[in-house]
């Protein structure tokens, strides 16, 4: 049966998170801190080995089709798994979020090393550049947007899927959006908000940081959310 | 007077990791039904997904003003947690299957039309400009020329979209209790351990297969491409 919607909801989810600022930055900070864990150590594993992979176009096959079979991987799965394996609490969803968030920064990565003009590193060969100052001044600047795309569409997801950490005792804002019986409709609305307003604004952050580091001459226009960098491969 | 339960096998008292003779015993009863379910709610929602996306992404092709504010409306929803959204639609059509599949379209929504309308920018416009010259007509270009090169990125969108329903479909038992989702839920509620790992272990095994067979069903209708390749 359809019922009218009621958009007070949405102003009723505001008022929550104002009448609750001390409550909501707690989970607020617990959510950021388990998301920035998780989008930390991913980094840490999967751009080193990305670039690597690029730089001597090798692994192909391991690299593009792990970030396909990593996006199959049902997160509310992972996260069961890892209770299995972990138990309760932050290290287990952590893990959990770090298998999601590594396949597409590894993939774009390594796609956006590997597709860079080979001319263009031939020509830093000729001038006698390292293999290091090869992939630090040349290939990734080159690179630099896809490589991006992939940290920002992990961070997105790392952030809203986070939320499911509550059926882990992993904390955020997810213990909020679990519990309506708890916090009623209003509560899961304003957490939602949150969870919305952070993935906005991580996304926005590692804008900032492209753009920062994209050499001058690159610089175009500030991009938009990257839902899914890779198309048709 | 104490309810007679009956008597669980000694591996799923002691709650073991994972208990082959449950899983046997309840693959008709509770992990088969599911499955079923969840492989409907995901076409459902693929197919209705995918026929919303393409009358946007044609009309976003053809008029391109209509690109920007159907591009942000699907991003909108994109961003919302699919517990919150679950839960914010059973006050509209209440605890039904309704409610699972507007969220679950809501989702493939942007997936979708940035794929379609991608792969059609992305012809060449000499090929266009032949098509024109041979006399095809607006209808037959696009369902000559423009669609059929346009499809390997559009079947890479369905892959995308199926596999991430697949996941969403799972944290729809949240509020429906459907789908391979309700023993995960379940489990984790009574920490019964046989029970979610199963049930993950299947959702899992539907994604990757479901990933696969999108993969070969693309391969088989872009023969074209493939002749590419290998020359």
């Amino acid at each position: 049966m359809i019922v009218a919607f009621d958009p007070g909801v949405f102003l009723d989810g505001i008022a929550f998170v104002l009448d609750n600022p001390g409550f909501i930055l707690e989970k607020t900070l617990e959510h950021l801190a388990l998301s920035g864990a998780s989008i930390a150590v991913a980094l840490a594993i999967a751009l080193p080995l990305g670039i690597w992979l690029g730089h001597v176009h090798r692994g192909s096959f391991v690299a593009i089709n792990i970030g396909n079979v990593g996006r199959a991987l049902p997160s509310i799965a992972l996260i069961a798994f890892g209770l299995a394996f972990f138990g309760i609490g932050f290290t287990n969803v952590m893990a959990a979020l770090v298998v999601l968030a590594v396949p597409p920064i590894l993939t774009n990565a390594y796609l956006g090393i590997d597709e860079v003009d080979p001319d263009a590193v031939e020509a830093a060969r000729g001038m006698g550049m390292s293999p290091l100052q090869i992939v630090m001044r040349v290939e990734l600047p080159l690179a630099l947007p896809l490589v991006f795309a992939g940290i920002r569409t992990s961070s997105v997801y790392v952030v809203a899927t986070a939320t499911l950490a509550a059926f882990a005792g992993g904390g955020g804002l997810g213990d909020i959006i679990a519990n309506q019986a708890g916090y009623r409709l209003e509560g899961v609305v304003g957490a939602a908000m949150c969870v919305s307003v952070l993935a906005f604004g991580v996304d926005w952050a590692f804008a900032l940081v492209q753009r920062l580091l994209t050499p001058a001459p690159l610089r175009g226009r500030l991009p938009g959310l990257e839902a899914d960098a890779v198309v048709g491969r | 007077m104490i309810p007679n339960f009956g008597e669980g096998s000694e591996c799923v008292r002691a709650n073991r990791l994972f208990c082959w003779d449950w899983a046997r015993d309840h693959w008709d009863d509770t992990l088969q039904p599911r499955l079923v379910e969840h492989v409907q709610l995901t076409a459902y929602a693929v197919g209705i997904g995918f026929a919303i996306a393409l009358a946007a992404a044609l009309l976003a092709y053809r008029f391109r003003w209509f690109e920007g504010p159907f591009g942000a409306f699907s991003a909108l929803l994109y961003t919302i947690p699919s517990l919150a959204l679950f839960q914010l639609l059973v006050p509209v059509t209440g605890l039904t299957v309704t409610t699972v599949e507007i969220a679950l379209v809501g989702y493939t929504l942007l997936i979708l039309f940035r794929n379609i309308l991608t792969g059609l920018r992305s012809i060449s416009p000499d090929v266009l400009e032949a098509a024109r010259g041979m006399g095809f007509t607006r209808r037959q270009t696009l369902l000559r020329i423009e669609l059929p090169l346009a499809l390997p990125a559009i079947l890479a969108g369905v892959r995308v979209a199926t596999v991430t329903t697949i996941s969403l479909a799972t944290v729809a038992a949240f509020v429906l209790p459907q789908g391979l989702g309700q023993p995960i839920f379940d489990g984790l509620r009574t920490y019964f351990q046989t029970k979610f790992i199963a049930a993950g272990v299947l959702a899992i095994a539907l994604a990757l297969l479901a990933d696969a067979a999108l993969v070969l069903l693309g391969r088989a209708i872009t023969p074209w491409a493939r002749a590419r390749r290998t020359a």
